[in-house]
């Protein structure tokens, strides 16, 4: 049985070669997720030896030859001594493995000096996201995506609009909820640059497995530039189909729920699009941010994402292109 | 007489069914056809679109679209000018008493086309399809007789019973149910 | 002897062995036909229907699993809509939890605790037919609310406010919340008389010290019952509120709380756990005194550890919401004391394990299951360890990693060793034995099936797959394993598959057990197979912990309860010293309105409060019926 076990452990670790690691907590990208590593595996490593010790006791109770086992008060004793010996060993395991999670609880609570503080609503099932800067001008509002800068301690700020979300990064931080009425806070420091991934991790109803977001860590320079272009108004059409697909935009349903500042579009109930072209994904870590992709989530939002909270605007096929041109463009 | 139980209990069945089922897209053909709606002149009363009676009126009968309509509401700041649903600039809507109709087809002209002294336009801001549950919620709204499918209260302020308590029954005990 | 030719007040010492048999089952019997059979209060009866029930309901559930491990076979599969597949998930553990988990362990104690304290029924029997049908009326709402389309689709945790009145739309939470209300009722009520029939119905002789472990298992699961069962009660009564009548518990704006559920529901949802295993326990430390001819090693330190799990169990259930950002200071606090209960489940495995080394292991399928117990239960309990601390829990909550943690800890803690149990006493409540050789080929597949199925969820977690989605993206790169867990899961099935083959096949062509097949230290064995009406013919007397091995000659039996009326030894709570004669109610089928009356007012309270007015009257009607003094003799004594 332990032999099926042990194999049952392999199998998997063979299988798993293939994983993307962008959401993983065994690939650390900064110093919080790097505690909590050395922690699971401390952990790991325990545990499994105690397993190991178990199972080995058991195989050999069972397999040791029983015709001459000593019966008797003598035998009683000595395997109430053993029992006793192991029960203490076992208090000494537990003690130290909480003193390890104290000790670890304690290095993640040290936030650093000057965060970079990041606010987070969670909606059905999208993630809003401002960007806190001393001087109003400088706060701005985009969604679905996060850029930090490399090396510098990020909080951030969690809040829910409507049912509890969780926001979980594991290359980067343990979860935080999100919860109505209460407010939560998350630090983290990124020390390698890349792409990482985000999901809500609490059940949040229809679309729970499709709410996502990509965190974009990058060196402060490139961070800079990036946050400059988001606060900036998006660029004009350049030519005759963005244009239109703007009118479409300002002019139907779209402008209801979204924003893209510069236009009289001033929706707060979906994502803020001023930037949408920049982004990586739409809709929440689901599709790539593509003309094409674009066109395919407006036509048929309740397919791509059954049960989400955009309706299917019925668009001529021209609008449609237009439309996704004029996004698209947003960059 | 157990066929007619045995009906009777299949009836109950289906009903619960279709006030429970969650229809999260509607295709482009039905949509459009849901805002076909024959408005008498005048804007008030008409015929509703063949369509919705085809589905059983889902719009005032299926607790998901109902509760869409109510997301509607919050959304789109119907408080802003009806208050909680007991009038403020714009007239109570949970009193029973109705200004342009208490049917779907008057409800949906008001939010689609507007009315006078100050009820704004939603043509082209919601489609249809959330015309249609937005105006069964506020129907539900002004209910005197609560359906099992209404929604209940939001998490927020409360100044009045949610639909599913029928606040016109509370406002009016005494008007005979429509 | 004619029954009319008996004198009243006759007593068991005043008839030959052979007059007595006919006569204690004329009183004690349950009578044929459909009223007899619904007005039954014979403990083995309701328990056999508890048993196959909450199997029906295990094998229903399963069924939803592998509809979901075929939904998450492939990414971005598209077998099951998002609606159907939040249902899907919330039905499986709703199902699994409340109508299997709980009722199968409170089935086996209602069969076989009266059998192992030695007496003739549970305390209050009639109470105990009244649960079932609570229990029946539960499973067949919730069950029926699914095939319409209306099953809750907010998980079995039915967190607010997605299930609160703003978020969860429609009638499913209410069908949710009220089945809890019919599911803790029955599991309350059976509680209760577990509790009076081991403190006072005990035979005599049967000090505490002498109680078997799977009766003191139940007895600690019975009081965690009724003190956690409440605040769940409380939980969805308020909840039903806030979405019928408008009240404000869970609404912030108004002054409630949204964690405030948490706290409610984690109070109720961690001792549900011991609730689940602690019975396991007792039938651990059963299968393996008799498979290795020996008595458990550790009496008193197992006792000790099930109080001890018992108490700590209401110590710990702020480790379900280590994420929603607590003080820092009780965080601290509940991952010590979720650490600490790992200490007497500890000694719980070092003695088990020093019993197997002591004794001398006869491997019969209840051990092999027992083995099997071992290997997956103490990975479980590891893993638990692991999601104690808050650090690392704050990774691993509400991943696949705590999926496969819980499946390890109630699959391998309790359901391996609840099916050696069937394996053990299934000859008893039967009379036939299951088959030896199918029963190997079960354990075999269960233990690789499930191994297989749920240690790769491990790292499935750790690499960042979170619960309760219904798909998951291809670039996410978790297609490999899940499909690699899916198809361990048909294996899974198949070993459940075959152990309901075998059960049902050895009903009828199984081979006849005689009182005693595995030679059982406990009271249950020295009777018939299956038992008669009356459990015993004389109440035995007991004066060691192990009365079938001890007292080899002949059972002492105590003498002197009347026949003509259903007559048990009441004895004191310590020291098991008889005290009085007690009747014991007969049959009555106002149990069965009862739960009807009830079934009717709950149903009917999700759709209109005022149910709770005009549905309260025909319940009363039936406590009426069912109080009602008759002149009967029981009601005298």
């Amino acid at each position: 049985m332990a032999a099926t076990s042990r194999l049952a452990s392999c199998l998997p670790a063979l299988l798993c070669a293939g994983c993307g690691g962008w959401q993983s907590a065994l690939q650390p990208g900064g110093e919080q997720a790097g505690h909590l590593k050395v922690l699971i595996q401390l952990f790991t490593i325990v545990c499994g030896i105690v397993w190991l010790l178990v199972m080995l006791v058991l195989a050999a109770g069972l397999w040791r030859r029983h015709s001459g086992t000593p019966t008797g008060a003598a035998a009683e004793r000595r395997s109430a001594r053993l029992v006793g010996a192991a029960t203490a060993a076992s208090v000494l395991v537990i003690i130290g493995l909480t003193l390890a999670s104290y000790v670890a609880t304690h290095g993640l609570a040290a936030a650093g000096a000057d965060p970079l503080v990041i606010r987070v609503r969670g909606s059905q099932w999208w993630w809003e996201v401002t960007y806190m800067d001393p001087s109003p001008d400088r706060t701005f509002l985009t969604a679905n995506e996060i850029h930090v800068p490399v090396g510098r301690p990020i909080r951030v700020e969690l809040a829910a609009s409507d049912v509890i979300h969780s926001f979980w990064a594991p290359n980067l931080a343990g979860k935080q909820d999100l919860i109505p009425g209460r407010d939560n806070a998350l630090s983290f420091t990124v020390d390698q640059p890349g792409l990482y991934r985000e999901q809500c991790a609490e059940f949040c109803g229809l679309q729970h497995a499709h709410m996502a977001m990509l965190i974009v860590a990058e060196p402060a320079a490139s961070f800079d530039a990036w946050r400059d272009g988001q606060i900036a108004e998006p660029p004009a059409p350049n030519d005759a189909e963005q244009a239109a697909g703007r009118l479409v935009f300002t002019g139907k349903a779209c402008a209801a729920c979204h924003t893209v500042r510069g236009t009289p579009a001033a929706g707060t109930l979906g994502p803020d699009l001023t930037h949408v072209g920049s982004r990586r994904t739409i809709a929440a870590g689901m599709l790539p941010t593509t003309r094409g992709s674009l066109a395919a989530w407006i036509a048929d939002p309740q397919t791509i994402k059954p049960g989400n909270n955009m309706p299917m605007v019925p668009l001529t096929a021209d609008e449609l292109n237009a439309l996704a041109a004029y996004l698209a463009s947003l960059k | 007489m157990r066929a007619r139980h045995l009906l009777l209990a299949a009836c109950a069945f289906l009903v619960a069914c279709q006030r429970e089922q969650r229809d999260l897209r509607t295709d482009p053909p039905v949509a459009e056809a849901l805002g076909q709606v024959a408005v008498m002149p005048g804007g008030i009363g008409g015929r509703p679109a063949a369509i919705d009676r085809a589905l059983g009126h889902p719009y005032q009968t299926n607790a998901y679209q109902l509760n869409q309509g109510k997301r509607l509401w919050d959304w789109f700041n119907c408080s802003g000018c009806h208050a909680a649903g007991g009038g403020a600039s714009g007239p109570a809507l949970t009193d029973g008493s109705w200004r342009y109709g208490p049917d779907m087809v008057s409800i949906f002209v008001s939010i689609r086309d507007g009315r006078p002294n100050g009820m704004p336009a939603f043509r082209g801001k919601l489609t249809d399809e959330q015309i249609l549950q937005l105006s069964g919620y506020v129907q539900a709204m002004g209910a005197e007789t609560a359906s099992t499918a209404a929604p209940s209260r939001n998490d927020t302020m409360q100044a009045r019973a949610s639909e599913n308590r029928a606040p016109a029954a509370a406002a009016f005990p005494k008007q005979v149910s429509r | 002897m004619s029954p009319d030719s008996l004198p009243p007040d006759i007593r068991d010492t005043d008839l030959a062995p052979d007059v007595l048999e006919p006569e204690l089952e004329r009183t004690w019997r349950t009578p044929r036909g459909l009223i007899g059979a619904l007005s039954t209060v014979d403990h083995k009866i309701i328990g056999r229907r508890y048993l196959v029930t909450a199997f029906i309901f295990l094998a229903m559930g399963g069924v939803l699993a592998m509809l979901m491990r075929l939904q998450l076979a492939r990414p971005e599969n598209r077998v099951l809509p998002p609606d159907l597949y939040d249902q899907v998930f919330t039905m499986h553990g709703a199902n699994m939890m409340f109508l299997f988990a709980v009722p199968v362990m409170e089935a086996v104690a209602v069969y076989l605790v009266p059998l192992m304290v030695g007496t003739r029924n549970v305390a209050f029997p009639r109470l105990n037919a009244f649960s079932y049908w609570m229990y029946l009326a539960g499973g067949f709402t919730l069950w029926t609310a699914f095939a319409l389309d209306m099953g809750p689709d907010v998980g079995w945790f039915a967190y607010v406010p997605l299930s609160g009145p703003e978020y969860g739309s429609g009638k499913r939470a209410d069908i949710w919340a009220q089945m809890i209300t019919f599911t803790e009722v029955s599991a309350m009520a059976v509680a209760v008389e577990i509790v009076v029939t081991v403190l006072k119905q005990r035979a005599p002789g049967m000090s505490l010290d002498r109680i078997p472990l799977f009766v003191w298992s139940m007895l600690v699961t019975s009081f965690l019952i009724i003190m956690a069962m409440p605040a769940i009660m409380v939980a969805s009564t308020s909840l039903i509120l806030d979405r019928l009548v408008g009240t404000h518990f869970f609404n912030p704006a108004e002054g409630g709380d949204v964690l405030l559920w948490q706290h409610l529901f984690w109070f109720f949802g961690h001792p549900e756990v011991y609730i689940v295993f602690l019975p396991a326990v007792g039938m651990v430390s059963t299968i393996i005194a008799t498979f290795t001819r020996r008595p458990t090693f550790g009496y008193l330190a197992l006792v000790m550890a099930l109080i001890a799990t018992g108490i700590l169990a209401f110590g710990l259930w702020v480790h379900h919401m280590f994420a929603t950002g607590l003080p820092r200071l009780g965080e601290s606090f509940f991952t010590a004391s979720s650490m600490s209960i790992a200490i007497p489940a500890g000694v719980q495995i070092f003695c088990w394990l020093a019993t197997l080394w002591l004794g001398r292991p006869v491997y019969r399928t209840p051990l092999l299951f027992v083995l099997a117990f071992f290997v997956t239960f103490v990975i479980g309990g590891l893993t638990g360890v692991m999601v104690a601390s808050v650090p690392l829990d704050t990774q691993v909550h509400d991943t696949y990693f705590v999926v496969a943690h819980f499946h390890y800890v109630l699959i391998g803690g309790a359901v391996f060793p609840l099916l050696g149990a069937i394996y053990y006493w299934y000859p008893k409540i039967v009379g036939r034995m299951m088959s030896e050789r199918l029963g190997r080929w079960v354990v075999g597949l269960l233990a690789i099936g499930f191994n297989l199925t749920f240690f790769p969820m491990h790292l499935l977690g750790l690499h960042g797959m979170t619960r309760r989605v219904y798909t998951y993206q291809v670039e996410m790169g978790w297609g490999g394993l899940n499909l690699f867990v899916s198809l361990s899961a048909v294996l899974l099935a198949c070993g459940f598959a075959l152990f309901f083959f075998d059960a049902i096949r050895s009903s009828w062509i199984g081979e006849p057990a005689g009182d005693d097949p595995w030679g059982g230290p406990t009271l249950e064995w020295s009777t018939t197979s299956p038992p008669p009406p009356y459990n015993f013919r004389h109440i035995p007397i007991v004066r060691s912990g192990q009365p079938l091995w001890d007292d080899t000659e002949t059972l002492t039996v105590a003498a002197g309860l009347r026949v003509d009326r259903r007559e048990l030894v009441v004895s004191s709570v310590a020291e098991a010293l008889p005290e009085a004669r007690e009747a014991s109610p007969a049959n009555s089928i106002w149990p069965l309105w009862a739960a009807i009356a009830s079934t009717v007012m709950l149903i009917s309270s999700i759709f209109s409060p005022w149910a709770v007015v005009w549905g309260a009257v025909p319940i009363a009607v039936a406590l009426i019926g069912w109080f009602w003094p008759k002149g009967t003799p029981e009601d005298e004594a």
